[in-house]
């Protein structure tokens, strides 16, 4: 625990998103609750509300930047924050709303919005460590409970948090599972995907999803190759890569190997 | 002389009875999610009966054999290193008891393991890591304690998987040693027989409470006739006498990039390995009860972190991660512990999840090795 006097002040940041990490963050009612008397935990639930006052100890961030309002607010959230740590794809990798970086906003805000004019919104979904230097990236879409949880006890005992960036295959090993591309011949991203959902979808016999983006060193091409003669042809390939991490540099272009 | 007797398809299942009855956790091979995987087995008809399976580069399905062979198959994802050395094991926890802490130690397993077709390259790897673990002046206490007492029934195999290549590593697939009881699968007049050999004093008590009668000598030679087809139908082949002196000179290969550009350092060949032993421990304190502990769990030397020193990962490129793992496997092994690091079971080749075949690797840098590179050799 940081020395101090003062409780440490714990912020939860929230941009472009669908609220899904901040769900993860209420499920963790029970074990906050636990440390409720040894830290302050300030919510920001809306761009718009919420008053960005003084300074904390830790920021948590979820969600994209999209639009030139949000590109300023994180720099004051990262202003006031000792230690900021953004959590989920979108924060991470700009999430699914990145997809709008393969395509033409404005052409979209014509066909979707009857006054186009109103939408004041960037030509992209980035991530926050585009905008701001982040201390910490917690994985997932959405993210795990326990390395949520795991992020805060280490902030609070002073240590980093473990969250290991290997491929998913390592935790599909652990558990025993059968590997579905192996056996089934099921597609998986495992190879190439940030461990940290503990195998899920392997585990009930499907292929990884990719939802924690890429591990620490992927070989997306070389994955890629061996998927050809799976079934998979150029268009899968491409919607493999572009859900929820689209943006994340290692599937972006591996993305866009295979297609516009 | 090799003590022999002959058990029925009955007497197998008594032998598990009997070994129930002495309290064993009784694991052997059985049927999930497609694949032949070694869990706890209740009786005869856990094991897979019919099955056999059909194994290459990346490639593993399960198939219905034309016989009613029990052991008809080779080894599959799981080795018995899972039991032996647990992928996850808690080492031990702490938590505040008033003014002080109380620590408290994971004991070993509540019962000693019965194994049930372990198969030669297999026998040759736990003898691998009871050197590596227990074998030396640092005993690894957990796996002292799950190794000792384990009764091991192994069986000779009937024919070997399309990546199995004991042969070349001379670990196979007649089992010699390191076993209780040894079966060969055998049918003669229709009738489907084990023969049995007898490797211990365990393995013969056990036998007392078990119907059996002695062998015959064509049983014997019936046996015999299996190894030998098996050894001669090896699905893969690797020349292994002068390997260590191969890769060590060849440490600038360029088939070192080439294969580079295909591993997806994943470690998928590392888990599944019934050698690998590297572990790590992690920490961990638990907000809600304030308890912390330590847990140990395999670890890859495909993963960054395996290298990692202050300042960053001494292995950063798939090219050095996938040369460590194969050189040391094949060849820093032997001095390091007096034997290859590899048993020939072909299971890391099967589990690449893009079909890395470590003999084919062999077999590239031998036979490309023009005498003009003398920069290898050095
Ligand atoms: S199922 Fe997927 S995650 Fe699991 S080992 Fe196979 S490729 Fe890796
Ligand atoms: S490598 Fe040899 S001993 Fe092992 S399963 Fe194959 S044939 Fe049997
Ligand atoms: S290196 Fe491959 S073939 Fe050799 S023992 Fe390990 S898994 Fe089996
Ligand atoms: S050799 Fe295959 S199993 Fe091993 S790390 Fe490379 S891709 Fe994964």
């Amino acid at each position: 625990m940081p020395t101090r006097s003062k409780k440490p002040r714990l912020a939860v940041w929230k941009f472009a998103s669908c609220d899904g990490c901040q769900l993860t963050l209420l499920d963790c009612e029970d074990e906050l609750l636990a440390v409720a008397g040894a830290i302050d935990i300030a919510y920001f639930p809306e761009a718009t509300r919420g008053k960005i006052e003084g300074r904390y100890d830790l920021s948590l961030v979820e969600g994209s930047i999209t639009t030139p309002h949000d590109a300023e607010r994180i720099r004051e959230v990262r202003r006031r924050s000792a230690t900021l740590v953004t959590i989920g794809a979108c924060a991470t990798a700009g999430g699914i709303q990145a997809l709008r970086n393969f395509a033409d906003v404005k052409e979209y805000a014509s066909v979707v919005y009857a006054r186009p004019d109103y939408i004041d919104t960037l030509a992209t979904s980035t991530a926050i460590a585009d905008h701001v230097a982040v201390d910490f990236e917690l994985r997932g879409c959405p993210i795990s409970k326990k390395q949520l949880l795991e992020v805060i006890a280490a902030y609070l005992a002073g240590r980093r948090p473990q969250a290991p960036a290997h491929s998913v295959c390592v935790e599909c090993k652990h558990k025993g599972n059968v590997c579905v591309m192996v056996a089934h011949k099921t597609p998986c991203l495992g190879p190439v995907t940030h461990a940290g959902c503990n195998a899920l979808c392997p585990s009930y016999g499907r292929g990884c999803y990719g939802c924690y983006g890429p591990m620490e060193s992927p070989n997306a091409v070389s994955l890629s190759q061996w998927l050809k003669p799976l079934g998979l042809d150029e268009r899968d390939l491409q919607r493999l890569y572009r859900t929820f991490n689209a943006n994340a540099p290692a599937f972006r272009k591996e993305s866009e190997r295979h297609g516009p | 002389m090799a003590e022999y007797i002959t058990l029925a398809v009955d007497g197998l299942q008594a032998l598990l009875d009997e070994l129930k009855r002495r309290e064993y956790r009784v694991l052997g091979p059985t049927i999930r999610d497609q694949a032949i995987v070694y869990d706890d087995i209740e009786s005869l008809r856990d094991l897979p009966m019919g099955w056999t399976d059909e194994q290459s580069g990346g490639h593993y399905r399960l198939v219905a054999r034309q016989d009613d062979a029990i052991f008809g198959y080779p080894v599959g994802p799981h080795s018995w290193k899972r039991f032996l050395h647990p992928p996850v094991l808690p080492l031990w926890q702490a938590e505040s008891a008033g003014n002080s802490v109380r620590i408290t130690t994971t004991q070993g397993p509540d019962q000693p393991f019965a194994f049930i077709g372990v198969r030669s390259c297999d026998l040759h790897a736990i003898a691998i890591q009871d050197r590596v673990l227990i074998g030396g002046q640092h005993v690894d206490p957990s796996y002292r304690d799950r190794r000792k007492g384990a009764f091991i029934v192994a069986v000779n195999c009937g024919e070997a998987g399309g990546t199995c290549f004991c042969a070349s590593m001379n670990t196979g697939p007649k089992v010699e040693d390191g076993f209780d009881l040894a079966l060969t699968e055998i049918v003669i007049d229709d009738q489907r027989l084990f023969l049995t050999e007898v490797g211990s004093p365990a393995g013969r008590d056990v036998l007392l409470q078990v119907p059996h009668r002695p062998a015959t000598p064509d049983e014997i030679a019936a046996a015999d006739g299996v190894t030998a087809r098996t050894a001669a139908s090896m699905g893969r082949v690797m020349r292994s006498d002068d390997v260590r002196e191969l890769l060590l000179g060849n440490l600038d290969h360029p088939r070192w990039d080439e294969v580079a550009e295909r591993c997806l350092t994943c470690g998928n060949c590392t888990m599944v390995c019934p050698t690998c032993f590297c572990t790590s421990v992690e920490d961990s304190s638990d907000l809600l009860s304030g308890k912390s502990g330590r847990t140990r769990h395999w670890a890859s030397c495909f993963t960054l972190d395996f290298s990692y020193i202050h300042g960053g990962s001494v292995r950063g490129s798939a090219r050095s991660r996938y040369r460590q793992w194969m050189t040391h496997k094949l060849a820093s092994w032997v001095d390091q512990f007096g034997s290859s690091g590899c048993v020939g079971c072909g299971r890391c080749i099967t589990w690449c999840p893009v079909g890395i075949d470590i003999t084919e690797e062999v077999r590239a840098i031998r036979e490309d090795r023009p005498a003009e590179r003398t920069h290898h050799e050095d």
